[in-house]
C-alpha cells in the first residue's frame, strides 16, 4: 500500500521553498489563503490516494 | 375545532361520516396509516394490492397546494411502476440530462447525466409533488375498483394514541366530533413534524442548518429557458448566496434562492420582494406569473429507531434530509417498498415478527446514507466557516479550467438507491465474476427484454431469476412460494442483461425479494442453498 513519504524527497528544497514564497508575493492575506487552497486541491488530485492524503492531514494537524 | 393547516391543490377525499364513528366500542382494523402524503398513500397502495385491509387517516381532504419535491429518481419511479402508477408520472414529467454550474457571472462547467440505455425509467424526472401524489391516489382508486380493501378518511385528525402490546388505540377528531379506532399495526406517515412521534415522546436528533431558502415556482409568459438544471454559486445578480433553476411540467420553472438565516419571512414573501429577486436574475422584460412561493429551512436528522413495537415510522416522520440531492420523497418511497412485503408476510402468518425488525436495519442504513450525502452537499453549497468558504471557491475556480476539480463540485448528489450490504436477510454471493451492482442487497437494475423490461416481470413476490440455468418452475418453502423467471442470452440482443446480471459468468440464478432487491445469487441451481437463502430472506434463520 502506498504510504506518505516523510523522509526528504525534494531534490532542491531551497528552490522549491523560494518558489512557494514568491508565488504569494504581493497577494493579500485572503488571496494567499485562496491560492493555498487551490494548491492543496491540485496536489491532492495528483496524489489521488485517500490513505496517503489522510496521513498527510494527520501530519499537518499533529505538528501544530 | 377543525382548521386546515394548508390549502389544497386537489380535493380528493372529502370528509364522510363512517359507521365506525357510531360503534359502541372502538372498531379494530388490521392496518391504519396516519398521514395521506406521498408516503402514506404509497403504503396504502402497497398493502391494499396485497389484499390487506388498510385505513388511511388524514387531517385534510386531499393533496396540499404547492410543489415541494420536484425531482423524482429512477428507483422511486420503478417502485411506483411496481404499484402501477409509474407510467403516468413519466408521461407527465420533464426528463432532463444537461446541467450547468455557474459561479458569479461565469459558467464553471456543464455536465450531462449520460443515461445508461436499456432502462424503462430515466435517472430523474421533474414533476410537481401534487401530481406525484395524485397519480398514486388515482392508482388507489383503480385498485379499489378491482376490490383492494383501501379506505381513505379525510378530515380525520389523530390527536392521541395508546400503544399496547398487540395493538394501538387512536383518538381521532372529525368535523362530527371525536371517535376511537384500534389497529393491529400502525404506520406513522405524518410528516416531518410528526405528531405521533411527539405523542410517543420519541427523539429526533440531528443537525439544523442555519439558512433559509426562498422558492418561487414561476410560469414564463414571454421567454423560455431550456430544459436544463442551472445552479449558481454566489450569483452576480445577488438574489441569493446560491440559486437553482429547474424546469417542471406546465411551463413552470422552480427557482430556489438561498437567502440566509436572519430573514423576515413575511417581508421576503411579499410579491414585490420576490419579483425583485427574480427580475435581477431574469433580466429586464421577462414576463412571468408566480405560481407558488414559500420559504423553507431544513434539518438532517432521523429517529433512533423506526419500529416501535406495533408502530412503524416512514418518510419524513422517520427521517429528514436537506432537499439537495432530492432524497426526501425518494427515500420515503424506498421505506414503503421495504416494509410493505414484510408486513404483508407477517400479517398472513408467512414470516415471523422478527422480519419486521429488518425494516429498521435496512432503512436506517438507507437514511444514514441519505443524511451523509445531503449533509455534504449542504456543506458545499452553504459553507459554515471562512476556510470552508475559501476551499469551496477554490474548487469552483479550478473547475472552470481543470477537469479534475469538477467531480468535487457538489450542488447535490442525486439520489440513488442504497445497497443493503452485509444485512441479515442477505444470502450468499456465489456467482464468480458476477457484477458488483447486482450483489446481494442491491436493488435490481432494469434491462430490456424485447419490447418489455425486466423489472416489470419481477416484484410483488419472491422470484427465482435464472439466466441460462436449469431450475424448477416453482418451489415452496415453509409456506412461501417462489416462482421462476427463466431467461436466456438469446433474449438479450443488447447484452444489457448479461452485462448487469452475468458479468464474467456463463449462467446465473438469482433469488429476488418482492421489493426487487437481490437476496442471493449463484452460478447454478442448488435446491438446498435456495431453500436456505429463502428462509433467511424471510427472517427465519
Ligand atoms: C422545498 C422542498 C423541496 C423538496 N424537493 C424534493 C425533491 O426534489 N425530491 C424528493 O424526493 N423530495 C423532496 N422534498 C421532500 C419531500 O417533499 C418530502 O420528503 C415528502 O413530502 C415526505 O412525504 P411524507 O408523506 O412522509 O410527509 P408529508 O408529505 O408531510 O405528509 C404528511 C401527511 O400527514 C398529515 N398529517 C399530519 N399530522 C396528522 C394528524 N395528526 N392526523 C392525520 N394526518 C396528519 C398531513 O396533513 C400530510 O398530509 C422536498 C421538500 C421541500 C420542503
Amino acid at each position: 500500500m502506498a504510504k506518505l513519504i516523510t523522509t526528504p524527497n525534494l531534490a532542491h528544497p531551497d528552490d522549491f521553498y523560494a518558489k512557494l514564497i514568491a508565488t504569494h508575493d504581493g497577494l493579500t492575506e485572503d488571496d494567499s489563503m485562496a491560492l493555498n487552497a487551490r494548491l492543496i486541491l491540485t496536489l491532492a488530485n495528483h496524489i489521488g490516494d485517500q490513505a496517503v492524503l489522510e496521513e498527510a492531514l494527520s501530519v499537518a494537524k499533529a505538528t501544530a | 375545532m377543525f382548521q386546515d393547516r394548508y390549502s389544497l391543490a386537489f380535493k380528493l377525499y372529502p370528509y364522510a361520516h363512517s359507521p365506525d364513528q357510531d360503534a359502541a366500542a372502538p372498531v379494530r382494523h388490521p392496518v391504519i396509516v396516519v398521514g395521506g402524503g406521498p408516503i402514506g398513500l404509497a403504503t396504502a397502495l402497497d398493502l391494499g394490492r396485497q389484499g390487506i385491509p388498510v385505513v388511511v387517516l388524514d387531517d385534510h381532504e386531499g393533496i396540499g397546494m404547492g410543489s415541494r419535491a420536484i425531482c423524482f429518481a429512477k428507483r422511486c419511479l420503478e417502485i411506483a411502476d411496481r404499484y402501477g402508477c409509474g407510467e403516468p408520472m413519466l408521461d407527465k414529467g420533464v426528463v432532463w440530462n444537461l446541467g450547468k454550474v455557474f459561479h458569479d457571472d461565469r459558467k464553471v462547467y456543464e455536465f450531462n447525466l449520460l443515461p445508461e440505455a436499456g432502462h424503462k425509467f430515466p435517472a430523474f424526472i421533474n414533476l410537481q409533488q401534487p401530481y406525484f401524489e395524485r397519480f398514486i391516489y388515482e392508482q388507489i382508486v383503480e385498485e379499489q375498483k378491482k376490490g383492494a380493501p383501501i379506505e381513505i378518511r379525510g378530515k380525520n385528525r389523530v390527536d392521541g394514541m395508546t400503544v399496547a402490546e398487540d395493538h394501538v388505540k387512536l383518538d381521532i377528531m372529525t368535523p362530527d366530533g371525536p371517535y376511537q379506532l384500534e389497529a393491529d399495526w400502525l404506520m406513522a406517515c405524518d410528516g416531518a413534524s410528526s405528531p405521533l412521534r411527539s405523542m410517543l415522546g420519541l427523539d429526533f436528533e440531528g443537525q439544523v442548518f442555519q439558512d433559509s431558502f426562498l422558492i418561487a415556482d414561476i410560469r414564463m409568459k414571454t421567454s423560455s429557458f431550456p430544459t436544463e438544471r442551472w445552479f449558481w454559486f454566489e450569483p452576480h445578480f445577488k438574489s441569493g448566496a446560491s440559486t437553482l433553476l429547474h424546469k417542471q411540467p406546465d411551463d413552470v420553472w422552480r427557482v430556489d434562492f438561498q437567502i440566509g438565516w436572519d430573514v423576515d419571512r413575511k417581508e421576503e414573501l411579499k410579491e414585490e420582494n420576490i419579483r425583485a429577486r427574480l427580475d435581477a436574475m431574469l433580466g429586464e422584460g421577462v414576463e412571468y406569473d408566480i405560481v407558488w412561493s414559500s420559504i423553507y429551512t431544513f434539518q438532517c436528522r432521523r429517529m433512533k429507531k423506526f419500529r416501535h413495537g406495533r408502530v412503524f415510522f416512514a418518510g419524513d416522520a422517520a427521517h429528514q434530509v436537506s432537499p439537495f440531492g432530492a432524497r426526501g420523497a425518494n427515500s420515503g418511497m424506498q421505506d414503503v417498498d421495504n416494509l410493505g412485503w414484510k408486513l404483508g408476510m407477517v400479517i398472513r402468518g408467512e414470516a415471523p415478527d422478527s422480519l419486521l425488525d429488518t425494516y429498521d436495519e435496512e432503512r436506517i442504513h438507507g437514511a444514514d446514507e441519505n443524511i451523509l450525502n445531503s449533509t455534504r452537499s449542504t456543506d458545499f453549497i452553504t459553507p459554515k466557516s471562512k476556510v470552508s468558504h475559501i476551499f469551496r471557491n477554490a474548487v469552483l475556480s479550478l473547475a472552470e479550467s481543470y477537469e479534475f476539480a469538477r467531480p468535487i463540485v457538489n450542488s447535490g448528489r442525486l439520489s440513488v438507491p442504497c445497497v443493503y450490504d452485509g444485512m441479515s436477510l442477505n444470502g450468499p454471493d456465489a456467482l464468480p465474476g458476477g457484477p458488483a451492482r447486482t450483489r446481494p442487497g442491491a436493488s435490481c437494475p432494469d434491462a430490456p427484454l424485447g419490447d418489455a423490461f425486466l423489472l416489470n416481470q419481477l416484484g410483488n413476490r419472491f422470484l427465482l431469476l435464472t439466466i441460462d440455468a436449469d431450475a424448477p418452475d416453482s418451489l415452496t418453502e415453509d409456506g412461501v412460494a417462489v416462482t421462476r423467471l427463466a431467461l436466456s442470452r438469446d433474449q438479450d440482443p443488447s447484452g444489457a442483461l448479461a452485462d448487469r446480471y452475468l458479468g464474467d459468468g456463463a449462467s446465473a440464478v438469482y433469488l429476488i425479494r418482492p421489493d426487487q432487491h437481490v437476496a442471493a445469487r449463484w452460478d447454478s441451481y442448488d435446491e438446498t442453498a435456495v431453500r436456505t437463502a429463502l428462509r433467511k430472506a424471510c427472517g427465519k434463520e
